[in-house]
């Protein structure tokens, strides 16, 4: 059975340029075996959304230290959805307060990474998720 | 039991016949970085060791013990808190807060849309102002974040890379306005570019002409603001993000000679910048690592002062450093539990002689601190200084076999990378070839691999946990502080003369195309209300923007 690798796009919105996280997330799902796209820093949703649409990802993960998670994250699940991606599974990670989760996760977000959260259960998470959609 | 120092045979002796009997526990022991301990030290470590050259004495080079004399039993280290949120007015109040709490000094955090020279009606500010620093973005918020506090009597510290220039001539024009003149004015303006291009991630030019402002900024602090710190070279935020001790020691050094090249390449005497120039390290959990990061680190910046540049001024030599605790080390999980993580590394910067320090909050995981955990990180070093009785005498930890051999070997460390940077053509080539990102983010994966391995415990995190351990009252961005702003910036926009702007900031773009020193225009367009981001776009069409490519 050939499967088609998950491709995934690791992007870092907004102007902060905490990259740790998001450099260890994007060789953690490279090493187990994803196709990883890293945006690089301070990208506006539009690019990011443009990123996932052109790479057709299976997922995109989020990586927000800033504290604009509540403004950036809306804008680019709310581009995703109008560009017809609404299937793209989308994640997020970084220093995001216990109260903001449920509202992102009632706005499309599937699951929040907080820190601490091993990469197994990031990996594993997609895995499940991109499966599920598919 | 007596073993004599000094013989080797006996240490070896007891090694074979005394240690190896009993059982170790199965763990690595090697310090956080990885550099491996041996189960004891002794004098024999220290073969070529020469303590009259190494060590000597506090206030005397190489600086290994210290860089003044008396240290702490002359002055306490100053208690310098890093604060900033929302608009100005917040943040003047929190640092009238803090400094009615017993604070010596202040240091300013902005936010990110001033970091990356970004006014705050600007599209990509959105969602960011005031929200990770205070947002600043014309003279006039200067103005109001220094509102009745006297900045001849107290220093100021600003974290700022990328616009440092334009932050410095707000600053300077907004103490003029107050009839403060710039040679009365004592502080520090991080403006250290090239841990940004390393680590930071924060700038707003190309590498090259980032070089020249600092270097501006150099010269004319020399030459007009004496008591001045015109760099803060730093490895805090290379350790953030996630190097090793090692590396933070010798990124940062190599960076600090770089400047120290460049400003010396433009004519200046290096007696005449080096003594303002001033460091800032993280404080990591490993307790003698660090402490023999910073000895090290005073010894090599000392020897090289001296010997590669020629310097004769002994304040040229010695490393002054501000300390943060690593912030990198903070849980969210369990937050109380960083008290002590910041205790310990707060107790490591003092052992290490630093002149001033930042303690973490014990919320920083989750968000900026509460007022609240902002007090219980400041009596932390509260009570080191005042309970603990580690000031009492100057460098208590030296002589220690186990310090000074760690402090020989990160010395050793720090060169091996010196010369693998001088390879590459230097530090600014180095960093164009990604070497130092892909070591640090090399060191941050194997960091995170070996705690999911749980080869290293964190409390609270990997072993120890417990559900439910979420903190309830956490600092929340103020929603409205971005209108405020904008609203600010607007009115000083309506207030000013349009045309002495326009004349201004012309006169920048101009001189940027040509080799003159940028400072005094930076200084005309504070004057006359040239916001930052205007700044920053009139020097981005003379000298570009910058896109790394990312490593990982």
């Amino acid at each position: 059975m050939s499967e088609r690798k998950i491709r995934v796009v690791v992007a870092k919105p907004g102007l902060d340029g905490h990259d740790r996280g998001a450099k260890i997330i994007a060789r953690a799902l490279r090493d187990a075996g994803m196709e990883v796209i890293y945006t690089g820093l301070h990208q506006t949703p539009e690019q990011i959304a443009a990123t996932v649409i052109q790479e057709d990802a299976d997922a995109v993960g989020l990586s927000i230290l800033s504290g604009a998670h509540m403004t950036l994250v809306p804008k680019i699940v709310d581009m995703l959805r109008e560009q017809g991606a609404e299937d793209v599974l989308v994640t997020v990670g970084g220093t995001i307060p216990a109260d903001d989760i449920p509202e992102l996760k009632r706005l499309g977000v599937a699951e929040v990474f907080t820190p601490g959260a091993p990469t197994d259960d990031i990996v594993e998470f997609l895995r499940s998720g991109v499966g599920a959609a598919a | 039991m007596a073993i004599e120092p000094g013989s080797e045979r006996r240490a070896h002796q007891w090694m074979e016949e005394e240690y190896s009997r009993e059982r170790e526990r199965d763990v690595p022991f090697e310090t956080l970085s990885g550099h491996p301990v041996a189960p004891l030290y002794t004098a024999d470590d220290l073969s070529g060791h020469d303590a009259e050259r190494d060590e000597s004495f506090p206030g005397s080079f190489p600086y290994t013990r210290g860089v003044y004399p008396s240290m702490y039993r002359g002055r306490l280290w100053t208690m310098r808190q890093f604060a900033g949120f929302g608009t100005v007015e917040e943040t003047n109040e929190r640092f009238r807060y803090l400094l009615d709490h017993g604070q010596t000094g202040l240091s300013t955090a902005f936010d990110m849309p001033t970091l990356m020279g970004l006014d705050s009606d600007h599209a990509r500010s959105l969602g960011e102002v005031g929200v990770e620093g205070v947002a600043l973005d014309t003279v006039d918020d200067m103005e109001t974040l220094f509102d009745g506090i006297s900045l001849d009597e107290v220093t100021v510290s600003m974290t700022i890379n990328a616009p440092a220039a334009i932050l410095l001539a707000f600053y300077v024009v907004a103490a003029e306005e107050k009839g403060i003149a710039p040679e009365k004015l004592g502080g520090t303006i991080q403006t250290d570019i090239l841990k940004e291009y390393i680590a930071q991630k924060e700038w707003c030019f190309p590498i090259e002409p980032a070089m020249r402002l600092v270097t501006d900024m150099v010269e004319w602090c020399a030459q007009e603001m004496p008591r001045w710190h015109p760099i803060s070279i730093s490895g805090y935020h290379i350790r953030e993000a996630g190097s090793t001790a090692q590396q933070e020691l010798a990124f940062t050094l190599k960076d600090g000679l770089t400047y120290v090249e460049r400003a010396v390449e433009r004519g200046l005497d290096v007696d005449d910048f080096a003594p303002r120039l001033s460091f800032f390290f993280n404080a990591h959990i490993d307790f003698f690592e660090e402490i023999a990061k910073y000895r090290a680190a005073r010894r090599i910046w000392a020897r090289e002062l001296r010997d590669t540049f020629g310097a004769k001024n002994p304040k040229s030599m010695l490393m002054r450093t501000h300390t943060q605790t690593a912030g990198v080390s903070l849980t969210a999980q369990q937050p109380l539990v960083n008290i002590v993580r910041t205790t310990i590394e707060a107790l490591a910067g003092v052992l290490g002689g630093t002149q001033s320090l930042h303690t973490n909050s014990f919320d920083e995981a989750l968000a900026l601190p509460t007022e609240e955990a902002v007090r219980i990180a400041l009596r932390t070093q509260q009570v080191i200084a005042h309970e603990s009785g580690v000031t009492n005498t100057v460098d208590p930890l030296g002589g220690s076999y186990f310090v000074e051999k760690l402090t020989d070997e990160m010395e050793a460390a720090a060169y091996d990378y010196f010369a693998r940077i001088d390879e590459l053509g230097g530090m600014v080539a180095a960093i164009e070839s990604n070497f130092p990102q892909r070591e640090i983010a090399d060191a941050a994966f194997e960091h995170q691999a070996a705690l999911e391995k749980e080869e290293r415990i964190m409390v609270g995190v990997n072993a120890f946990r417990v559900d439910d351990d979420e903190l309830t009252e956490i600092h929340r961005p103020d929603p409205a502080a971005e209108s405020r702003q904008k609203e600010r910036l607007a009115e000083t926009m309506a207030r000013r003369d349009d045309a002495a702007a326009e004349a201004a900031l012309a006169a920048l773009e101009r001189a940027a195309a040509e080799d003159r020193n940028l400072m005094p225009l930076l200084v005309d367009c504070a004057r006359a209300r040239v916001s930052e981001g205007e700044m920053v776009a009139a020097m981005q069409r003379v000298f570009g923007t910058y896109t790394e490519t990312p490593v990982y």
